[in-house]
């Protein structure tokens, strides 16, 4: 059978999966589920007492300025982080019974994938309360650029989930990773602060054009300039391809690993 | 495919294992202890290659580590040949783990919908089935409640329903009908043909033979890593058992025999000190002043065999070692039925023999003429007694062996009979 209509016959799966996920981070608690809201929005408060009282930025908003880039980002390094540890995380499944194991990280990238939504929800709310208000041709885009983003973490997280399995100590070389990924992305400064021989760094990330387009929808609201968006499109799907590539390649050794 | 007709084909399958001595997953020891990453190539599959056509139902036979698991394993894909293929024809639905992925907290209801997706079945086609899965679990009224509060039985009822109702064109199962009372066991049963006669491919990994015989057209023996024989059930089950209970024979006549000259050794000839060897616990009990140490049943061409059909005759040929004198001994054995009814037993003293003094290593051998016995697994326990039914040696479990037949008689023996008919 075609593994990509497989996949797709195990929707359900994907479905329980990221309703488990969902459900289960703030199983508990007493606000549950609420937190999905009020966590983001107290990173905001943070961020805005420290950036507009301690620490002035030359950015207007400053806060916006980041947040903006930084709730794509952790849907990014959530994708990696928690990427690299799908596929173990299920073991005992894995041993026991047949599924596409893709729908392994396909699950875990789409539940982190909500969880960026739901933030932006905080995101363009707090927007529009500013006073910074919203392009509505601009934010046209932002359905295509998170579309893009999701095939590229999708990608990543196939390849990191795979490895882990073989590689154990992935899960924790990823944290330092992403850690020193976030500053060769423009989230907290914006690449014109790079010095001149360091830039070509950030753009042979994957991660920069994605950053700076959400940017230009939501904070300088106007629409995503093309040539970043079709560059991002394009690593995006290769690194699915490769993600895909490497992940069957891999995952038929799972069973016999654990 | 190379026909059609087929639903399963495996071609020239091959599957080792590397057996780590000493396994690093991290990368500190990948790295330094690289020697430690040595391992060992085992073979589990050597080359197997069949083929099962659709809507039929097939048995895999083997002794423990033979391989017939890891044939499963890799018809459901868990695990991938290390060369060769295996094409699989439609869904297939496993009966190997249930109740993969149940989650204790939630319902028994939520848990169909987690379990049935694993099964790669949809919201929609989940809905269909969901009332025939609550039905055949008898669940009903525990159905809203969380899974923790089930019994193990319950759960066990809950995953099998879920895995039975998943409409699949090829079926794998693991030692069926091991769930639940003996009422439920019947209806999986009855499902289960039911499963089949509507055409789906089945494939069952068991070690009761008479389920497979009961249910399955064919059977395939693996021996060692290879096919030995496919077949009717009967033929096959008849070959396998024979190899089975040779196999164990051996086994045992090598122990007893190397325990004896080790006693000889020692020159001990001191009677309260005659003990059965710990391997022979359990198994022989009395004071040891007489052993068995070789026993084998013969058909009528004086072949050693332990598989025979109903109606067969055959003889029991036993051996002791003597280590002291016994006046006054009597021999005697009991035949079991494999569930432990005792089907007969007697001894010299009740077939009226005069009294006798065995002062020598010895044996006996009893001829049974024409054991109409129904098809099942029996034993044979044998003893040396004193007169006064005080245990030389009580030798449980002596002998197994299986009664098989064409016929289709039910009960404990088949009797001579004749009809006659006024109609």
């Amino acid at each position: 059978m075609n593994p990509i209509r497989e996949v797709y016959n195990y929707r359900e799966m994907i479905k329980s999966l990221v309703r488990k996920n969902l459900r289960g981070r703030y199983k508990g608690s007493v606000l549950g589920f609420l937190w999905t809201f009020i966590n983001p929005l107290l990173q905001l408060v943070v961020y805005t007492l420290v950036f507009s009282v301690i620490m002035r930025s030359e950015h207007e908003q400053y806060y916006l300025f980041l947040f903006v880039a930084l709730i794509p980002w952790i849907f990014f390094s959530t994708s990696l982080t928690d990427g690299s540890r799908c596929v173990l995380d299920e073991k005992d499944m894995i041993k026991k019974i047949y599924f596409p194991r893709a729908v392994l990280p396909i699950s875990t990238v789409t539940s982190a994938f909500i969880n960026m939504l739901l933030s932006f929800i905080v995101v363009i709310a707090v927007t529009l309360f500013s006073g910074r208000g919203i392009d509505p041709v601009a934010l046209l885009g932002l359905p295509i650029v998170m579309a893009v983003q999701y095939i590229l973490c999708l990608g990543f997280a196939m390849i990191v989930s795979g490895v882990t399995v073989y590689l154990r100590d992935m899960q924790y070389i990823l944290g330092i990773i992403t850690m020193a990924w976030q500053y060769v992305t423009p989230v907290m400064y914006d690449v014109s602060l790079v010095p001149d021989r360091l830039r070509f760094i950030f753009y042979a990330n994957p991660m920069t054009p994605i950053i700076e387009i959400y940017r230009d929808i939501l904070y300088y609201k106007q629409f995503p300039d093309m040539t970043n968006l079709i560059y991002a499109l394009i690593v995006g799907i290769a690194s699915l391809i490769i993600g895909w590539a490497v992940f069957n390649k891999l995952q038929k050794g799972f069973a016999e690993t654990f | 495919m190379e026909s059609s007709e087929n639903a399963i084909e495996v071609r020239n399958v091959s599957k080792h294992f590397k057996v780590y001595f000493d396994k690093g997953n991290e990368l500190k020891e990948r790295m330094l202890f690289w020697k430690r990453n040595k391992f060992e190539l085992r073979k589990v599959l050597d080359n197997i290659s069949f083929s099962i056509k659709k809507g039929e139902a097939v048995g895999l036979v083997g002794k423990n580590g033979c391989g017939k698991s890891t044939t499963l394993k890799l018809l459901t894909k868990i695990i991938y040949p290390s060369s060769g293929s295996i094409e699989l024809k439609g869904r297939v639905s496993s009966l190997i783990e249930l109740g993969a992925g149940f989650h204790p907290d939630m319902s028994g209801r939520e848990n169909i919908y987690i379990n049935a997706s694993i099964f790669g079945l949809t919201k929609k086609e989940i809905d269909e089935r969901i009332e025939d899965i609550i039905d055949f679990s008898e669940l009903r009224e525990y159905i809203d409640n969380p899974v923790r509060t089930y019994s193990s039985g319950m759960y066990m009822r809950l995953a099998f329903s879920v895995a039975i109702n998943v409409n699949a064109d090829v079926l794998l199962i693991d030692e069926i009908l091991a769930v639940g009372d003996a009422n439920f066991q019947a209806k999986c049963f009855n499902k289960l043909r039911e499963i089949k006669k509507s055409g789906v491919t089945i494939v069952i990994v068991s070690h009761s033979l008479g389920q497979i015989e009961l249910f399955c057209d064919k059977s395939i023996w693996i021996k060692e890593g290879h096919v030995e024989m496919i077949g009717e059930p009967k033929d096959v089950h008849l070959k396998y058992l024979d190899y089975m209970n040779e196999l164990q024979q051996a086994k045992l006549d090598e122990e007893n025999v190397n325990w004896i000259i080790e006693q000889n050794k020692t020159g001990d000839d001191e009677f309260d000190k005659y003990k059965f060897p710990p391997s022979m616990k359990g198994e022989h009990s009395g004071d040891a002043r007489a052993v068995f140490v070789q026993k084998a049943l013969l058909d009528s061409d004086g072949n050693e065999k332990y598989t025979f059909e109903t109606g067969e005759s055959f003889k029991m040929e036993l051996s002791y070692k003597l280590r002291q004198k016994i006046e006054d001994a009597v021999f005697g054995f009991g035949i079991f039925r494999g569930d432990g009814l005792w089907v007969h037993g007697t001894n010299t003293r009740i077939d009226r023999f005069s009294n006798f003094d065995i002062d020598k290593d010895g044996g006996y051998n009893v001829t049974f003429n024409n054991v109409n016995l129904i098809p099942g697994k029996y034993w044979i326990d044998i003893t040396i007694e004193y007169g006064d039914g005080i245990p030389v040696d009580y030798y449980r479990h002596a002998i197994e062996f299986n009664v098989v037949s064409h016929l289709t008689d039910v009960g404990v023996v088949r009797f001579d009979h004749e009809w006659e008919l006024d109609i």
